[in-house]
């Protein structure tokens, strides 16, 4: 299992669009993944679901804890930091 | 149905006759809560899935072009929910204890919308009706329900109890005359929606819009938060003649708009701008303001991972400056809270950010990053007109803690000779109570006091503005806030120190007698209303604003002082 520690730095954080880009991007990947709230000290979520990620309230600025494991989870987990890391693409 | 007024909140302006809608949004029923075999419900729900996605899909591509990004966003989320594993698992558990598809799929639904509720953040929680909504469009087609809301047959007023981004989607294109709601206050969801589309909205008209059936002709005027049911057809005659005279006072104000505003005895009042970026600081200028009255500089300190240095930041400052040469600039310092956080700046997670750490409060926890935007701040504005305004300030310990660090950074620029020349004030929001009341010990520490009528009627009324159940209670003409307002007001009259208002009640023309009745002498807001503004004080004396202030003092609520305004400004010719 490998893990990354990303910081939220778009405007709204795991919400609308970016939330919807995160788990499209993740359902791309054979591995598990899951996300937790690390701001908040929150429960891990499947980083496929939607729903759960929407649920762990991550706002702009908060720390997200990405763990993966399976065949891809280092190429996961880069996707999904370069996702974070250029704020969603466009928007926020 | 004879003729009868409702009033609510006005949302957006302008004045509208046509026939009422009535927009429901129905609880679906489910009669049927055992299933018949595990496989056949599972098979059942499963195509009720792919069909609902199908529909979303076709929404989004007939709703192309009209959609807007955050309304686009919200359909995409709801097609991924028709996915979610979670929701799904938990469907199938409840089909194989037995259940109906329907009754396992609301289940699953409800846990999920639940769990959003229960999250901090309001944005969150408004995910839960997104939940709810796609909920129902798959409930709808396993119970053989058609569409729940049918379009309006052509242009119509549509009536409702709240509205949701989804369902106003189907209703924007052509059909919508104007909006009235139950519930919501001036700064919800449909208010904005509203002023965007540039439709009249009257919102929080409370039970009584219960009573007005779909067809039912309504005159809705949004400038004064009034509905007519079943207007006489003198009334609709008038309403017509108000609105071209509504119009051609609006091409007048324009033509005007870059004269100073003076009342009719000659008390010249300051008309400003509301600045969130450079390029609402050449808008301000076009809108012919007379200076910026709140420049919010978050914009340069959001969505970034360092905080912007010196120069970056003397260089934004000076462009705000140069769109309005010789015109007094106020530059708030920066305010942010627990609710949206810096990465270079933590914050602890707080139960309540809006009475946690924020604005000045955060400033004085991180001193280098205060220093650094006020020598960027000064050094900006050598030789201009600039002001430096604190944000939640609610102690005097702290304006006078924070005037003596702007001191300090003076001196520090002093030495290399950075400021000849500058008019400089030092001030303070008042948005925090406390401020107010105390405004006679804060005054010997600033030259200026703005009010932040949003916030301080927020704080005054224990009413959360983003919270629809309670928005309408955060009413900046409550009489409680209009008192503290007047306090402000003449403590800093006593003390030879300006005050004035930045809040949203600034631009709206209704409030002008009031504020300056109270001895507000600046007002600042979003540039499209400078010119309605400045047309409005042009026809009031301090005089009679100031009788029209006493009266609203002495009234119990928001409610009555917009009566009492409404009626004022009709009786002094408006």
């Amino acid at each position: 299992m490998q893990q990354a520690v990303l910081t939220l730095t778009n405007a709204v954080g795991l919400h609308a669009r970016p939330a919807a880009k995160f788990v499209q991007t993740a359902v791309r990947f054979a591995s598990a993944i899951t996300v937790r709230n690390a701001t908040r000290n929150g429960p891990p979520a499947d980083a496929k679901g939607i729903l759960g990620v929407l649920g762990l309230g991550a706002e702009h600025g908060h720390l997200i804890e990405v763990s993966a494991a399976g065949p891809d989870e280092a190429e996961s987990l880069a996707a999904l930091r370069r996702l974070v890391e250029s704020d969603f693409g466009e928007d926020s | 149905m004879t003729a009868s007024r409702l009033t609510g909140l006005p949302a957006s302006p302008g004045i509208v006759t046509g026939p009422a809608w009535r927009y429901e949004r129905r609880r679906l029923e489910i009669t049927r809560r055992t299933g018949d075999g595990t496989g056949a419900e599972q098979r059942r729900l499963d195509a009720a899935l792919s069909a609902a996605a199908a529909d979303l899909d076709a929404v989004v591509e007939e709703q192309r072009t009209r959609l807007t990004p955050e309304v686009a966003a919200i359909f995409e989320a709801q097609r991924l929910m028709l996915a979610d594993p979670d929701l799904l698992a938990r469907s199938r558990r409840e089909i194989a204890g037995g259940a109906s598809a329907e009754a396992a799929w609301r289940a699953g639904i409800e846990h999920a919308a639940a769990a959003l509720e229960a999250l901090p953040g309001a944005v969150f929680r408004a995910r839960a009706g997104d939940v709810r909504d796609v909920g129902d469009r798959v409930l709808r087609l396993l119970l053989g329900i058609a569409e729940p809301a049918p379009a309006p047959g052509g242009p119509a007023v549509i009536v409702a109890e709240d509205l949701t981004p989804s369902d106003t989607v189907g209703l924007a294109a052509g059909r919508l005359l104007a909006l009235c709601t139950s519930g919501g206050g001036p700064t919800s969801h449909v208010a904005i929606l509203a002023r965007r589309l540039g439709v009249p909205a009257v919102v929080g008209l409370g039970a009584a819009l219960a009573a007005v059936e779909t067809g039912a002709t309504l005159l809705v005027d949004g400038d004064r938060g009034v509905v007519v049911v079943t207007p006489d057809p003198a009334e609709i005659a008038a309403a017509d003649t108000e609105r071209a005279a509504r119009a051609a006072a609006r091409a007048r104000a324009d033509e005007r708009a870059a004269e100073p505003a003076v009342t009719r005895d000659g008390a010249r009042i300051e008309v400003a701008a509301n600045v969130g970026s450079v390029a609402d600081a050449e808008a301000a200028a076009r809108a012919a303001a007379d200076g910026a009255g709140l420049v919010r500089t978050e914009f340069l300190y959001l969505d970034r991972e360092t905080a912007p240095d010196e120069d970056e930041q003397v260089a934004a400052y000076r462009a705000i400056l140069d769109a309005l040469p010789g015109k007094p600039v106020v530059v708030r310092t920066l305010d942010v809270g627990g609710d949206k956080p810096l990465p270079y700046v933590p914050l602890p997670s707080e139960a309540n950010p809006f009475l946690g750490l924020r604005g000045a409060r955060v400033a004085q926890r991180h001193p280098d990053l205060l220093r650094r935007q006020l020598r960027a701040i000064l050094r900006a504005g050598a030789g201009r007109a600039i002001r430096i305004m604190f944000p939640m300030v609610g102690a005097v310990e702290e304006m006078r803690a924070l005037r003596g660090v702007v001191d300090d950074v003076r001196r520090g620029l002093a030495r290399d000779d950075r400021q000849d020349r500058t008019d400089l004030q030092i001030g303070m929001m008042v948005e925090v109570p406390s401020a107010a009341l105390l405004a006679d010990r804060f005054a010997p520490w600033v030259d200026f006091f703005s009010l932040g009528t949003n916030d301080l009627a927020q704080y005054t009324m224990a009413a959360d503005r983003t919270n629809a159940a309670v928005a309408a209670l955060a009413d900046g003409l409550e009489p409680a806030v209009l008192r503290l307002i007047q306090m402000t007001a003449e403590a800093g009259a006593a003390a030879g120190k300006w005050v004035g208002v930045c809040g949203e009640l600034a631009g709206d023309t209704a409030a002008v007698p009031v504020l300056i009745g109270l001895g507000v002498v600046e007002l600042s807001m979003n540039p499209p209303a400078i010119a309605a503004v400045k047309a409005e004080i042009r026809r009031w004396t301090i005089a009679d604003a100031r009788d029209v202030a006493r009266r609203a003092l002495a009234l119990d609520s928001a409610r009555a002082v917009r009566a009492l305004l409404a009626d004022a400004g009709a009786r002094s010719g408006r």
